[in-house]
């Protein structure tokens, strides 16, 4: 098992690399001029080529590609991703917080969302074809085909403007935390708590199951070894989701005012603020290979026929 | 009483469907015998076992008597039913590859049994383990025990279920085709321990087969079904030298052509009669 975490983290470093590299060259593939970009957003009145020549001297664009390259790698190690062409603030002093206020409330709606499937799946697997999986999953489906701005919406009018309950934007305390959580919640745990299920159900039908029922086993150990087989599924898909929803709370964020990644990279992208848009992507890149070899650890301490391939 | 086992007026249904999968069956195990079930793949053999066993999907409902040892298992509650299975109705299954937690060693599994069953501390339960594992011919029982199912063949893990009946000492085993996934060499080596089992603790038995050179070697009595219906019962020896029912006849003498042809080619005794 030590090896084969030794092994996954070393195959992560060159995946990282060559997406490091798609990330620069993505941007230089860019068909405006980083140079007019920064003159422009320095509101220059007239830009002649001498101007832009000149800027492209002081970005260091007039040096070889991968020059550039390594150097932007080496300063991106060290979280130096430069400066904001637009506001000329360091990247990384802007894109931290941001950061770090996006992940709070992602980690916090993941664990909602995996807290909630697996207890959702498990029971409506075990009660299959009953009243309360019948409405758990009609209920489910008509909340998850609700757009997200849309419940946002009712529910700060509900919540917020009509009870006064909860603070209806902002970071302040835990209760800015339960709106947008919900929402996002509502929309993913619709989804996932049908994966944990459907695989519960396979899993029941299984030959191991009647065995160990035969043997007379308690429902409960029955139950938990099902749980067991059945998560391999569901954590590779909670692995995956955790970075997606890192890259996908714009919506949630810009109702909720939420000061996070999102409402951020939509405004740079915007702009064409290249060094932000490169720290943007490699962050979210990054997130997705390091949860993504978590999740396979995860599945590897489950499932022992994973260890052996590699 | 030297019934052990005596169901009467067994009827299975899908209550989905409303499908009938065995209208009336009823028949009996004398204590210390063992009764074959043979028959081809859907003829209600399998769901009869479950049924004994009140193990059959939530959606096949049963009814009838199931009378064991004078207790009607019919009425008893799933959590009476639940102390009775294993300890003293035990199954052995058809797939050995399948019939385990992938994700566990094999002992966890037995370990976990034992438990429910026993107040055995710890390395009692892995003592008997070790015997038992040592009479179905395991070699080096604790490191079987430390393996994952998909490292064992199905020979070995229909040879530890064996090796986990001999601990829990049942009243009735009920295989259910134990041979039919393994290969001829695996199937001989599963078969004899069937035979040994018997031997040594002389419980009774329901062997579930359509191996009817399987049957002939171990079974005293032998009920044919034919889709859900019992067509014929009898020794044994009755069913393969004067069966009465056309079917019987039908399946006694495929068999015994097979085995003729069999023995054309090999030239000499064949195996499948051995």
């Amino acid at each position: 098992m030590g090896l084969y975490i030794v092994r996954k983290v070393c195959l992560t470093v060159p995946l990282l690399m060559v997406i490091s590299f798609l990330t620069f060259i993505l941007n230089n593939l860019s068909p405006m001029d980083p140079a007019e970009v920064v003159l422009q957003a320095q509101g220059v009145p007239v830009i002649t080529d001498e101007l832009i020549a000149q800027t492209r001297a002081e970005l260091g664009m007039d040096q070889p590609f991968l020059i550039r390259y390594f150097q932007w790698l080496m300063a991106c190690l060290q979280l130096d991703f430069g400066d904001s062409y637009i506001t000329g603030e360091p990247v990384w002093s802007l894109l931290g917080p941001a950061f770090l206020n996006t992940l709070k409330l992602t980690l916090v709606s993941i664990i909602v969302i995996i807290g909630l499937s697996i207890a959702l799946g498990v029971i409506c697997a075990l009660k299959e074809g009953g009243l309360l999986d019948k409405s758990v999953r009609g209920v489910s489906f008509f909340l998850t085909a609700m757009p997200s701005y849309l419940l946002a919406g009712l529910m700060t009018w509900y919540f917020s403007v009509k009870l006064d309950l909860l603070p209806t934007s902002g970071m302040d305390s835990y209760r800015s935390y339960l709106l947008p959580v919900t929402v996002i919640a509502v929309s993913y745990v619709g989804i996932y708590f049908r994966i944990v299920r459907s695989s519960m159900l396979s899993n029941l039908n299984e030959d191991y199951v009647l065995y160990g029922r035969a043997c007379g086993l308690p429902e409960k150990t029955i139950t938990l070894h099902i749980l067991r087989n059945s998560l391999q599924v569901a954590i590779s898909v909670f692995g995956m989701a955790i970075p997606v929803l890192l890259g996908s709370t714009v919506v949630v964020e810009s109702v909720f005012a939420w000061p996070g990644l999102g409402t951020l990279s939509v405004k740079s992208i915007l702009s064409r603020d290249f060094p932000m848009i490169q720290a943007y992507v490699l962050i979210l890149a990054v997130a997705f290979v390091l949860f993504n070899t978590f999740s396979d650890m995860m599945n590897a301490a489950l499932n022992p026929k994973l260890r052996k391939d590699l | 009483m030297d019934h052990l086992l005596e169901v009467s007026n067994l009827k299975i249904w899908d209550s989905s469907t409303g499908k009938v999968i065995v209208p009336n069956s009823s028949f009996h195990v004398k204590q210390g015998s063992c009764l074959a079930i043979v028959g081809e793949s859907g003829s209600g053999k399998s769901v009869t076992c479950k049924a004994v066993m009140k193990l059959n999907k939530a959606g096949i409902r049963q009814a009838g008597d199931i009378l064991f040892k004078g207790e009607n298992l019919s009425d008893l509650s799933e959590k009476d039913m639940r102390k009775k299975r294993g300890k003293q109705l035990c199954m052995i299954l058809q797939n050995g590859m399948r019939a385990f937690d992938p994700s566990c060693v094999v002992g966890t599994h037995f370990l976990q049994m034992l438990a429910v069953h026993f107040d055995w501390s710890r390395d009692e339960m892995t003592t008997k383990l070790k015997h038992a594992m040592e009479c179905v011919m395991l070699k080096e029982p604790l490191a079987v025990m430390n393996q994952y199912p998909h490292q064992l063949s199905g020979g070995m893990l229909q040879r530890l279920m064996i090796a986990l009946a001999i601990v829990l000492e049942p009243d009735i085993i009920i295989a259910d085709e134990p041979t039919t996934a393994l290969d001829t060499i695996s199937q001989y080596e599963v078969v004899e321990q069937f035979i040994r089992l018997r031997e040594r603790m002389g419980c009774s038995m329901i062997f579930v087969s359509h191996d009817l050179g399987v049957v002939k070697k171990i079974a005293d009595e032998v009920l044919v079904m034919k889709d859900g219906i019992i067509v014929e019962k009898g020794t044994t020896r009755a069913i393969f030298s004067g069966a009465q029912h056309e079917y019987t006849r039908y399946l006694v003498s495929t068999k015994l052509a097979l085995s003729h042809h069999f023995e054309q080619i090999m030239g000499g005794v064949s195996v499948a009669e051995r």
